[in-house]
């Protein structure tokens, strides 16, 4: 289950150019840890990095080692495909697949796991999913209605529930209630605390009173200057960083200097 | 509305002429940008298209233009007639103009079918024969005995025999070309398939009959020993068989096809196809699971377009079937199609009783089409809700 996570002299490359430089971080099991900073700064990008996502764009690479409980997913071994059945993802737009139903959403990650999966076990686990993502209640009876006449935040948890389906070891966040209203980030929110008993959650946010609502320790990433590539700049314990962080650019970003 | 109508006449005209010529890889193109264009959140694109689509092929699909064209002026009159607010000049004349273009296409396609009706009916009516069971076809004055049985089952025995090789090759092409290829390799396929479809009919034809045709001779020969079915059965013709127009038809249809598949899935959602990618899916999965279902309306849309080309056909199917007296099921046998049988007739259009024969034969075909038209959208309609 819940798997930890460690990042060791992360390069990230969008063909030659260096997006991210030498990022080092960790992330403990069955905790949230929230990954703010300025837009471009590449914290999405180092996000994309540990479900090996990133790779879906052209020309990115990824120099240094991505460790998942002590397993490096860069491995020449490993296959991306395998790496990203482990590792869930959810993403800034609410993206539930148009053309399947609700059910259908929620055990795509099933059906490809598995090949045939009986269909009573599959209820089983679309139930459970839909219910962890505090779902259940509202679309139980209609489940074979499509996944995108959901409003945004129904079909966010929606996404939720298709990631979680497949039992990852970690969940990868990327702004998840960014296209949300306030009511259905609380719902948002409410659930990531929920799923920590289970996973191990790693959350992009803009928001950073969401970042300390929420997460337990917190990363802050800049970048020196436009063109320049984004860094790690301080990582810790939450209320630490909102209250008293060490790096001075911490500080400015926190309390608004700029960004 | 009268008005509207003889003020943009020649509005009307281009509209239907420019489509005329189908088989341009640029028209299917623009219908794709038009309306399979579709987002999600726009499901009412993709309905719009199969009428969109049928406009490039007039005698093959326009006929699903007029239940179709009420939305679209519905549509415009409800936002520029509705009361309040000052009516602008601009809007008016605008109004007019769309309703006049879509007025016209109502009426040509009317007028097509009332000819065809008025020409035939005292010809099917003095018909000695069944006149859709008959096999027999002779056109002598006051003794007209013709029947399309052969006609019809060759005709869409052709088009589904090119329809089944060239959609799934296209399929194939598009994925290649949208998920597959680096973009150097992308750009000049899909250009070799584009050109496809400027090769005259003409050309396909005599490159069929004098060329091909020889070639599958042999694949005829393996595919009749294999026996027993009765697709396969008699092999009643050396070359021009079926098959033969069949392959020449596929090879005809694939631009149309392909170019519209290329376009509804290069508009999958990026979105989309990260969330099958971050589920762990393999590329064919996520194809499957992302592309392949946001695609199924237009995919189905150019199969339909390219159907329609393919029952209409004449030419090439005209040059490369070879004529049978006794008519065989077999795909090994030769034949006549609609188009061709009137093409291969013109001689024959001397006086009104025979030619009303053949008119009657196009009534059919034109019935096909509209027939076939309606079905497509009933498929794409049927899951509507979940595009």
């Amino acid at each position: 289950m819940a798997k930890s996570i460690e990042a060791k002299n992360l390069n990230v490359y969008y063909g030659k150019f260096l997006a991210v430089s030498n990022v080092n971080f960790t992330v403990a099991p069955n905790s949230v840890t929230a990954f703010i900073g300025p837009s471009g700064c590449g914290k999405s990008t180092v996000l994309r990095t540990i479900n090996r996502m990133h790779e879906v764009i052209a020309g990115a690479t990824v120099q240094g080692k991505v460790l998942l409980d002590g397993e490096d997913i860069y491995d020449d071994g490993i296959d991306p495909v395998a790496v990203r059945r482990t590792i869930g993802m959810v993403f800034q737009r609410p993206n539930p697949f148009p053309t399947m139903s609700i059910y259908d959403n929620v055990a795509a990650g099933l059906k490809l796991q598995s090949g045939r999966t009986r269909k009573a076990d599959l209820d089983g686990v679309v139930e459970k999913s839909l219910r962890s993502a505090n779902l259940w209640a509202e679309v139980k009876d209609r489940l074979s209605k499509p996944g995108a006449g959901l409003s945004g935040g129904q079909q966010q948890r929606l996404c939720i529930a298709r990631a979680i389906a497949v039992q990852p070891d970690v969940l990868l966040m990327d702004e998840p209630c960014s296209a949300l209203d306030p009511i259905s980030t609380m719902a948002i929110e409410d659930l990531i605390r929920q799923l920590k008993k289970d996973y191990t959650i790693v959350i992009v946010t803009h928001n950073m009173q969401q970042a300390a609502r929420i997460s337990e320790r917190t990363a802050f990433f800049n970048l020196s200057a436009t063109g320049q590539p984004g860094e790690l700049v301080e990582m810790g314990e939450t209320p630490k960083m909102f209250t008293t962080p060490t790096d001075k650019r911490t500080e400015d970003y926190i309390s608004g200097a700029f960004g | 509305m009268a008005d509207g109508d003889t003020a943009t006449q020649p509005e009307g005209s281009t509209n239907g002429a420019a489509p005329a010529r189908g088989g341009n890889p640029f028209v299917p193109r623009g219908v794709g940008g038009d309306g399979v264009g579709l987002d999600p959140t726009a499901p009412r694109a993709l309905h719009a298209n199969p009428s969109v689509v049928g406009s490039s092929q007039p005698l093959a699909i326009s006929a699903g233009t007029p239940s179709d064209a009420p939305p679209v002026l519905g549509a415009g009159s409800a936002s520029v007639g509705s009361p309040r607010g000052k009516v602008r000049i601009g809007d008016r004349i605008f109004l007019a103009l769309t309703r006049g273009a879509s007025g016209f296409v109502v009426l040509l396609v009317s007028l097509v079918a009332i000819f065809l009706v008025v020409k035939s009916l005292p010809s099917i009516l003095d018909d000695k024969v069944n006149f859709f069971t008959s096999s027999e076809w002779s056109t002598t004055a006051g003794n007209l005995r013709f029947g399309i049985a052969p006609l019809l089952y060759t005709t869409v025995a052709i088009s589904v025999l090119a329809m089944i090789l060239a959609v799934p090759t296209a399929i194939g092409i598009a994925l290649f070309i949208t998920h597959y290829a680096p973009k150097r390799v992308a750009r000049p396929v899909a250009y070799a398939i584009d050109l496809l479809a400027a090769i005259p009919s003409i050309i396909y034809g005599i490159w069929g009959a004098a060329v091909l045709a020889p070639h599958l001779a042999g694949v005829q020969r393996a595919l009749y020993h294999l026996g027993g079915f009765p697709l396969f059965k008699d092999r009643n013709v050396p070359t021009g068989s079926l098959f033969d127009g069949g392959v020449v038809l596929a090879i005809m249809i694939l631009p149309i096809v392909t170019a519209i598949s290329r376009d509804v899935f290069e508009r999958t959602p990026r979105e989309n196809i990260e969330a099958a990618l971050a589920l762990g899916s393999t590329k064919w999965e996520m194809i499957r699971m992302a592309v392949l279902p946001y695609g199924r309306g237009g995919v189905i849309s150019g199969a339909m377009l390219g159907l329609g080309r393919a029952l209409g056909e004449t030419i090439a199917v005209f040059l490369i079937l070879s004529k049978v007296s006794n008519f065989s099921p077999s795909i090994f046998s030769g034949g006549e199609t609609f188009a061709s049988k009137i093409a291969n007739s013109a001689s024959e259009f001397s006086n009104p009783e025979s030619t009303g024969a053949f008119i009657a034969a196009g009534l059919v075909l034109f019935v096909l089409t509209f027939v076939v038209n309606a079905a497509a959208r009933m498929i794409v309609n049927r899951r509507k809700d979940f595009t």
